[in-house]
């Protein structure tokens, strides 16, 4: 069970949030083609590495965080809003 | 017969009664039920899961793999528990498991006679489909050990919290230390100790420390531990799981009196000390698992904690000197030791007077319920000679207990100093210390466990005398050559014998995970403590690979078996997921509603009426709908508002509905879509003023569905003005729908026009029943005229009890939603999630033109152009009629051809399906292959392997022009 640094509510059990996966932009729907567009549907890296995740405090202020995490220690090295409009991290 | 025979005098316990198997026998206090059967004679106490081979106590602790007992009486029982674990309290009833009808005389047994038969993946080469069917309920009655109580259990488990700084696992020397170095130091600190008691093995191995006893040297450090403020320790509680971040479970068994049977500790801890000591291991020789013949650690451990002799007649056998302790230690109580085999070439010829058969092993035992001699081979094969005893204390060195430190990812290294596996390196938050990391000295256990606790390089402030090495030469397997017929076992709990191991490599399961799986060694519910590095150990030499190179398999939680109850704490029956309440729910109860659970809300499914029987009380509410008014408290609607500059160009990026030709007052209907196009939830869209919209979701989906909008909000349209808020709880919902409804709210003061022409089908309304603010939509899912009136929450009961005086003379009547769902079938209206799976795209419902001439994109759009979406054969939703019968089929029936003769890989499913009294044949939809171009075709559904005909017809069954709802 992951403790998060939430930039806006502190450190919270992994049970507090949910997890959407590692990042995928959103191509644009008018000129990305069949590939490009179920790339973006299904295909993720899947790395041995530092990965990108994007996670929500459901159970808490309910922003949407990038969290960058080790996929095969599980260590979390920062947490930062995936608006840039807003301050703070939680690393 | 005297009272505690294998009692030594001394014993400071009150005498504790219990029974086993029926028999009365007498304990002491501060005994397990294992140290008590031992003191009256009793080893024989299990049969093993596959053969049923009689087994006996082995271990004193979490390493024993065969004394598993049924404990408790009724609901409490709890089965396969741990004599070894189980502490002795008054009238304790603890019965045998896995046999029948006795322990003694068990018809399963002949199973073992047979053995050669049941070799490793006996199983998979036997049993495989379609044969499994036939075979499936022997095994079934075969397998698993004892019998899991009918009753709910009646004691509370709780699932509390903690936090600390630092988290000592084990509470022998080493974690003493480190608690006390790290106390100093001003840490909140935890001490978590499994036994009763502290001290670990120093409790009862003849060691000395500062020149003194280990036991006055614990006494002293528990006073400390116990004056320190900011240390806690935490008996009676095995930590079972490590986690990732510090988090850490333990399984607390308070015992007697305690307000709750079991906790299950969360733990997060800052930094934990791993100090959870070393595990003795068994020698794999033949015949080695009759009862009677247990690990040296526990024989010492029973004779000086519990003063009980397992035996009276002793072999002990070693590869390592600590079997020279064990038999000092029974010498010293006088209890004789026929001779001390040591499969060392450099064995001295006797010690302490015993002879000592050195460069031998144990080649055979007898004995049938208990052991009653062992031949002794030497391993150049020119000697040999049969020993007579009642008891083997056998020593095949330590393995470090590594369970906690792999759990989270740490890595292991072989070291073959101690022939075992020790943490290669220690964890970013965590790091083994004593036994545990492979130091068997005891000065090596103060020295790291203090320095850990200290945070700094530092030597423990006692000094520790005591041997410098265990001196272990490993002998993982006696030699085919000497060993005869019997079976070498390894696991003692599934019955893994060398054979077996020997057969996995012959076959290719070289990979330890593998032969895990093949011969189920370690898989047993105490996980291979005992039998781990033997069994890969032996592979090894099959393989011509070290244990290194072999390697262990995955340590996963939990690291003692943890009972249902203590997962589950207080979240059972009604806590197991509380259920959310009507703003009406005791009005409801009052006219006679039955409520049930409709995802998270319990709503009334239909109203009793006099003792007529459910289905005619459905019909009565049926036919009020279609023929005068119904009232429903429709609340668990989902209702978000969206406001803000931005609102509308947000949420048309969303939802399949066109909104920014929505005018003030308009409602519209539609989808909202996953990325990948498919439907998840739908719902009315209505405009409240040019800023401000009011989405209505499904009642399951309103949390779904504005998590959605805050995710888009946040992540695809960061730059939008707009805000959310879920009001939900704030609005309930008054739905009045049947021919008479808008005479019925015209009754009351409502300053709203209701004439069709000021107030046409989906538009919204907002006005005042006196001083309380209304809002009312006009949107049907019955097929009759229907206002779904608004009203803050805390109005709902008074507007119902006021719509229910009013209505009386218009046949006003409650209508649950088992009438709802017969309304909306009769009119063919989607049910999301129940007409559509996770498969299910807007065209498949009939809705791909409306959604894909929406001019904007918006959220799954640009899947619905994907090849896959666009094939034909898709499932299509349509109407079905009945042919044969007037039972309405049931949901999930399979649909086929007319040829098929079996349910098996069928055109599609019927969806829904109920009984309509309108119309007074059953009515059905369902979801099937090329759908919409099949009306008319007669196919069969399969309904539990009965078929009968249905006719795919029109989705809609009842006013096919929607001339009601127009009204």
């Amino acid at each position: 069970m992951l403790l998060i640094h939430c930039p806006f509510c502190g450190a919270r059990d992994e049970a507090e949030f949910f997890c959407d996966g590692e990042f995928a932009a959103r191509p644009d729907p008018a000129r990305a083609d069949d590939a490009a567009w179920s790339d973006y549907l299904v295909r993720r890296d899947n790395a041995r590495d530092w990965i990108v995740e994007h996670w929500v405090h459901a159970f808490g202020c309910e922003q949407w965080l990038a969290v960058t995490r080790h996929s095969v220690t599980n260590e979390v090295r920062a947490v930062r809003p995936v608006r840039a409009d807003l301050p703070g991290d939680g690393s | 017969m005297t009272p505690e025979p294998f009692r030594l005098p001394g014993h400071p316990g009150e005498p504790i009664a219990f029974r086993f198997d029926g028999r009365a026998l007498v304990g002491r206090a501060g005994d397990t039920l294992a140290a008590a059967l031992l003191a009256n004679g009793i080893h024989f106490v299990a049969r093993s899961f596959k053969y049923h081979r009689p087994r006996g106590i082995f271990g004193a602790g979490v390493e024993d793999p065969n004394a598993f007992v049924a404990v408790g009486e009724g609901a409490r029982a709890v089965t396969n528990s741990q004599a070894t674990l189980t502490p002795l309290t008054p009238g304790l009833v603890a019965r045998s498991i896995n046999r029948w009808p006795s322990l003694a005389c068990d018809v399963a047994a002949l199973t073992g006679v047979f053995a050669r038969f049941l070799p490793a993946g006996f199983y998979y080469k036997t049993f495989f489909w379609p044969d499994w069917m036939a075979f499936e309920g022997i095994i079934r009655r075969a397998a698993g050990l004892g019998t899991a109580p009918a009753d709910p259990d009646p004691d509370l488990y709780d699932r509390p919290n903690r936090h600390c700084d630092i988290l000592v696992v084990g509470g022998g020397p080493a974690g003493i230390a480190a608690a006390l170095a790290a106390a100093r130091r001003g840490a909140d600190v935890l001490l978590v100790e499994q036994d009763i008691m502290l001290g670990g093995a120093l409790g009862w191995e003849d060691q000395h420390i500062d020149g003194r006893p280990g036991r006055d040297w614990i006494a002293a450090r528990v006073a400390e531990l116990e004056a320190a403020p900011n240390v806690t320790v935490l008996t009676r509680t095995c930590v079972v799981g490590h986690y990732e971040h510090g988090l850490l479970t333990a399984l607390e068994t308070p015992g007697e009196g305690a307000p709750v049977r079991q906790r299950l500790w969360h733990i997060r801890a800052g930094r934990v000390i791993l100090a959870t000591g070393a595990l003795e291991r068994p020698l794999v020789f033949p015949g080695n698992d009759r009862p009677g013949i247990m690990l040296g650690s526990a024989v010492r451990h029973y004779l000086r904690r519990h003063r009980v002799v397992p035996g009276r007649a002793v072999v002990v056998a070693t590869n390592n000197d600590h079997g020279y302790a064990t038999a000092e230690a029974l010498l010293a109580e006088n209890v004789p030791v026929a001779a001390i085999v040591d499969s060392r070439a450099d064995a001295p010829p006797v010690a302490f007077g015993v002879p000592v058969h050195s460069h031998s092993v144990i080649a055979g035992t007898r004995g049938r319920h208990r052991v009653r001699s062992v031949l002794v081979r030497s391993l150049d094969g020119l000697r040999r000679g049969r020993i007579a005893c009642d008891l083997v204390a056998m020593s095949g060195g330590w393995s470090p207990a590594v369970q906690l430190h792999c759990q989270p990812g740490g890595k292991l290294r072989f070291d073959e100093a101690i022939a075992a596996f020790v943490p290669a390196a220690s964890m970013p938050a965590s790091q083994s210390v004593g036994a545990a990391a492979g130091l068997l000295r005891l000065a090596d256990c103060l020295d790291s466990g203090w320095a850990a606790g200290a945070g700094e390089e530092a030597a423990a402030p006692w000094q520790a005398d005591g041997p410098e090495s265990q001196r272990i030469a490993p002998i993982w397997q006696v030699p085919e050559d000497l060993a005869g017929r019997l079976k070498q076992w390894i696991d003692f709990h599934n019955d893994v014998t060398v054979d077996d191991v020997a057969l996995a490599a012959r076959e290719n399961f070289h990979s330890v995970e593998h032969l895990k799986r093949y011969t189920t060694l370690g898989m047993a519910p105490d996980q291979g403590k005992t039998s781990n590095l033997n069994g890969l150990a032996v592979m090894g030499a099959a393989t011509a690979r070290s244990p290194q190179e072999v390697g262990t398999t995955t340590f996963r939680p939990p690291y003692v078996p943890v009972t249902f109850g203590a997962l589950a704490g207080r979240e059972r029956g009604r806590l197991f997921r509380p259920s959310r309440r009507l703003p009406t729910h005791d009005l409801q109860r009052g006219l006679r509603a039955h409520m049930e659970d409709y995802g998270a809300w319990a709503r009334p499914a239909f109203y009793a009426h006099g003792d007529a029987p459910m289905t005619d009380c459905i019909a009565r509410e049926v036919r009020a709908v279609r023929t005068a008014v119904g009232i429903m408290d429709y609340s668990p609607l989902g209702k978000i508002v969206l406001s803000g500059a931005d609102a509308t160009a947000f949420l048309d990026r969303l939802v399949t509905a066109r909104l920014d030709t929505l005018h003030p007052g308009q409602s519209r209907y539609s989808l909202t879509l996953s990325e990948s196009g498919v439907i998840v939830d739908d719902g009315v869209i209505s405009r409240l003023s040019d800023g401000d919209l009011l989405m209505g979701t499904t009642s399951g989906g309103a949390g779904s569905i504005y998590g959605l909008l805050n995710d888009w909000r946040q992540r695809q349209c960061a730059g939008l003005d707009v805000a959310l808020a879920n009001v939900t709880d704030q609005w309930a919902v008054v739905l009045l729908t049947g021919p008479h409804a808008r005479t019925l709210l015209a009754r009351t003061s409502l300053t709203i026009d209701l004439a069709p022409a000021a107030f046409p089908p989906m538009t919204l309304r907002e006005g005042r029943i006196g001083p309380v603010p209304v809002r009312v939509n006009r949107v049907s899912f019955t097929g009759e005229l229907s206002f779904e009136v608004s009203v803050p929450a805390g109005y709902a009961v008074s507007l119902w009890r006021h719509l229910l005086a009013l209505g009386g003379d218009l046949g006003l009547l409650p209508f649950g939603l088992e009438a709802l769902d017969i309304l909306r079938l009769e009119k063919g209206f989607l049910h999301v999630g129940g007409d559509t799976d996770g498969t299910t795209v807007p065209d498949d419902v009939g809705l791909g033109a409306a959604v894909r001439n929406k001019p904007l994109d918006f959220r799954g759009r640009r899947s619905l152009d994907l090849p896959a979406l666009r094939r034909g054969g898709r499932l299509q939703l349509v109407g079905l009629a009945l042919l044969d019968g007037t039972a309405p089929l049931a949901a999930g029936a399979q649909l086929g051809g007319l040829h098929r003769t079996s349910h098996m890989s069928g055109e599609g499913m019927v969806t829904s399906s109920a009984w309509s009294s309108t119309l007074g044949r059953p009515v059905a939809l369902g979801l099937l292959e090329n759908g919409r171009a099949r009306t008319g075709e007669t196919l069969l559904a399969w309904d539990d392997g009965i078929a009968r005909r249905v006719r795919v017809v029109p989705r809609i069954s009842y006013d096919r022009e929607g001339a009601r709802l127009r009204d």
